[in-house]
């Protein structure tokens, strides 16, 4: 029977969200690795049995595990991340060049079609690949040594790739995302990697429409139509129609376009979910009250979702990686909060329950339809 | 035989309880107890010490004896206590609030 798989990473572990196909009753099964840090878990578009997980430590580092039953078992594999040759430099917080270190793995991106093959993006930014089903990893230093590499610089959080989009119809076309370095694309599979930020404007940088250094916080892709790419920055919502190629704002009506995830509907590439943020400086809803806003125009109007979410004393953050869809019909929404509640809405946003309630705080959230 | 007490998140990584118990050939230091237990827990490799410098990562604390050796360099010899495995070689992760 059809059904969802919500994998959640959380400050102190990973819990994982399963439901049939009508998506009102849930079995929560977790903590999974209780204590650690689980930046990231995502599935297989090959095989969805096979997840991954990104494991890691203040104390202890990182390690990567791999399911291969749909996560009721975990055996760690590979953790060395050697960055390619001379590492270089990259400015630090003050200006001055600081040496490139590996922090943690911040995001896992399967490949679509081989299950064994998945790229992670890491702090401090770079991208690995594994091609055997994440035992070893190798870099791809086309993207840390383009050229622009010694000019990135971290934002508050850290300096890492955080977004990996593939697209499903041109073989090696990937993108990438960077805080606080921008967006970059690929069309020879991650060997070789450009800046696309043109259109882009971030007035905390000297040159507010510089080549890099734009605090990108999230891309989101609809795979039939991969040309067409929606970003949420640190400030503005953002569209391309051009495979990156220029950028325009779309931020429209919103009450405030700071924000850090962005999605796409499964059905209706003009469908697109924000989660506004007050401020750079205040990482909660507006008003005490927690609205998505959705879009049926590709941008620029906006109308709220409200109801079943809370809609007072309400200040909680969604991070970037906490927000997906399924693809069932109607399309599910799921987004998890810094309070430990994933809320999930079974008809396309209009309303929203509550999954889990008090999980520790949700870094991340992805959705496996299966069949 | 040498005693090793992990710290709790990695005995759950290494899928142990209690005490691990390691044979060290030759003298017993820092460097060749950490290896032997990397070599019998491979998923230990790069917990403790950076993969790549291989220096103890910053928040990890090895004890003995009721004295701090976290500085003491790699390959000086553990105490005797150690060695005949009357007192374990406590790894501990340093506290932090929160």
């Amino acid at each position: 029977m059809t059904g969802v798989r919500v994998l959640v990473g959380t400050r102190k572990g990973a819990f994982i969200l399963t439901a049939d196909g009508k998506r009102d009753t849930w079995d929560v099964s977790g903590p999974h690795f209780a204590g650690w840090e689980m930046y990231h878990l995502k599935g297989s578009p090959a095989d969805p049995n096979r997840l991954y997980a990104s494991q890691t430590s203040g104390w202890f580092g990182q390690q990567v595990q791999r399911s291969d039953d749909g996560g009721k078992t975990w055996q760690p594999v590979g953790n060395q991340f050697a960055y390619e040759g001379v590492p270089g430099t990259h400015k630090w917080y003050d200006g001055t060049p600081h040496p490139w270190e590996f922090a943690r793995v911040w995001h896992l991106e399967p490949s679509l079609t081989d299950p064994d093959t998945v790229y992670a993006g890491v702090e401090d930014a770079a991208i690995f690949r594994s091609t055997d089903g994440g035992q070893t990893w190798q870099e791809l230093p086309g993207l840390r040594g383009h050229g622009t590499g010694e000019n990135w610089q971290p934002g508050a959080g850290g300096m890492a790739v955080h977004t990996i989009l593939l697209d499903p119809t041109q073989p090696g076309r990937m993108y990438v995302a960077i805080s606080a370095a921008g967006a970059f694309r690929s069309d020879d599979g991650g060997q070789s990697w450009r800046p696309i930020n043109r259109g882009l404007k971030s007035d905390f940088m000297p040159d507010p429409t510089a080549e890099v250094g734009h605090c990108v916080h999230r891309i989101a892709m609809h795979p039939a139509r991969p040309n067409v790419l929606f970003m949420q920055k640190h400030w503005d919502v953002m569209r391309s129609d051009d495979g990156g190629e220029s950028w325009h704002e779309v931020s429209g009506d919103l009450p405030t376009d700071f924000g850090f995830p962005i999605d796409v509907h499964a059905h209706e590439p003009n469908t697109i979910y924000v989660v506004p943020i007050k401020s750079d400086s205040e990482h909660f809803p507006p008003d005490g009250q927690l609205r998505v806003y959705r879009s049926r125009t590709g941008g620029c109007e906006w109308e709220p979702l409200s109801k079943g979410l809370p809609q007072r004393d309400c200040y909680v953050n969604v991070l970037r990686d906490a927000m997906a869809v399924d693809s069932l019909d109607a399309c599910g929404v799921y987004f998890g909060t810094t309070g430990g509640q994933v809320y999930a809405s079974a008809d396309a946003g209009d309303s929203w329950a509550p999954i889990v309630r008090d999980l520790p705080a949700v870094l991340s959230v992805e959705v496996q339809t299966l069949p | 035989m040498i005693r090793v007490v992990l710290p709790a998140h990695l005995r759950t990584l290494a899928r142990v309880d209690g005490e691990v118990t390691l044979v060290v050939a030759g003298p017993v230091t820092q460097r060749t107890v950490l290896d032997a237990l990397e070599a019998r827990y491979p998923t230990l490799r790069g917990t403790l010490r950076d993969p790549v410098s291989q220096r103890r990562r910053p928040l990890v604390r090895f004890f003995a004896c009721r004295e701090d050796l976290s500085n003491e360099p790699p390959d000086a010899t553990l105490p005797d206590a150690v060695a005949t495995g009357t007192e374990p070689f406590l790894i501990v992760g340093a506290i932090a609030g929160g």
